[in-house]
């Protein structure tokens, strides 16, 4: 499933999406940016309610294939400016870490 | 025989919104050197945690990484507070970070036991009052060599 196809099943709200046919084929939760930068797999959906600039620098580095904001969590312009430059997948949600990822999950036949 | 690669950057201090921009730089660098994707994603990992730990705890600092053959190292210098118990601040889960810092995302005491998971070989000098240096070195896959 492509990051676009996931951001469609979910009804997320669109943030940044400069790679929509990049391939999902895992998923990670977590709020705790070096937690995440050491466990988060490449290609992963990562689920999170952490919004400031540093999450552009850990996908960037850790390269999941998007990143899902939970809870309607408050993204920045600069932010969102930030993802589209890095090339980094950026939705958001209003649902919670824990519901977003039982249905990636279940989409993802986990 | 001709001299390895290097790169040389500066790790601005007390900036988060800039933080990691060094690590992102690399793995660009080496991604155009068509390293393979595992090695990129371990050496600029390791960096990047290197670098916030610069930017929490010693007021920034310089990053060089080198291209070896047959590795890459990875040297980050500081002359920040240094480390008081280098063993202690090797276990994961133990951090002395600021709250502001850990409300940031940082601060979870897992940077330098990534920093060893990521990396081959990793060495830690420290003198308390006068700064750190941390050299990590990242073997290249045999196929690569």
């Amino acid at each position: 499933m492509t990051a676009k196809q996931l951001r469609e099943r979910l009804e997320l709200q669109l943030l940044s999406e400069p790679d929509p046919d990049r391939d999902v084929t895992g998923g990670y939760a977590g709020d705790l940016l070096s937690w995440v930068m050491g466990r988060a797999q490449s290609g992963d959906a990562w689920v999170t309610i952490m919004t400031n600039r540093n999450i552009v620098a850990v996908a960037a580095l850790a390269d999941p294939a998007c990143v899902i904001v939970a809870e309607d969590s408050v993204v920045e312009p600069d932010v969102i400016a930030l993802a589209c430059e890095k090339g980094i997948n950026l939705y958001r949600s209003s649902r919670t870490s824990f519901d977003l990822c039982c249905s990636i999950g279940s989409l993802l036949g986990v | 025989m001709s001299e390895p690669v290097r790169f040389h950057f500066d790790v601005a201090g007390d900036n988060f919104a800039s933080a990691g921009e060094a690590s992102v730089k690399v793995k660009k660098l080496l991604r155009q050197l068509s390293m393979d994707p595992e090695t990129i994603r371990r050496v600029s990992i390791a960096m990047y945690e290197g670098e916030i730990n610069m930017v929490i705890h010693a007021n920034g600092g310089t990053a060089d990484v080198i291209l070896y053959p047959d590795r890459i190292q990875i040297v980050l210098s500081d002359t920040g507070p240094g480390i008081k118990d280098v063993s202690l601040a090797m276990q994961e889960g133990y951090s002395t970070a600021k709250d502001n810092v850990r409300s940031l995302g940082f601060g979870a005491g897992m940077g330098l036991p990534n920093m060893k998971r990521y990396t081959d070989r990793m060495q830690i000098e420290s003198e308390v009052g006068k700064g750190t240096t941390v050299t990590m070195e990242v073997f290249l896959p045999e196929a690569a060599r």
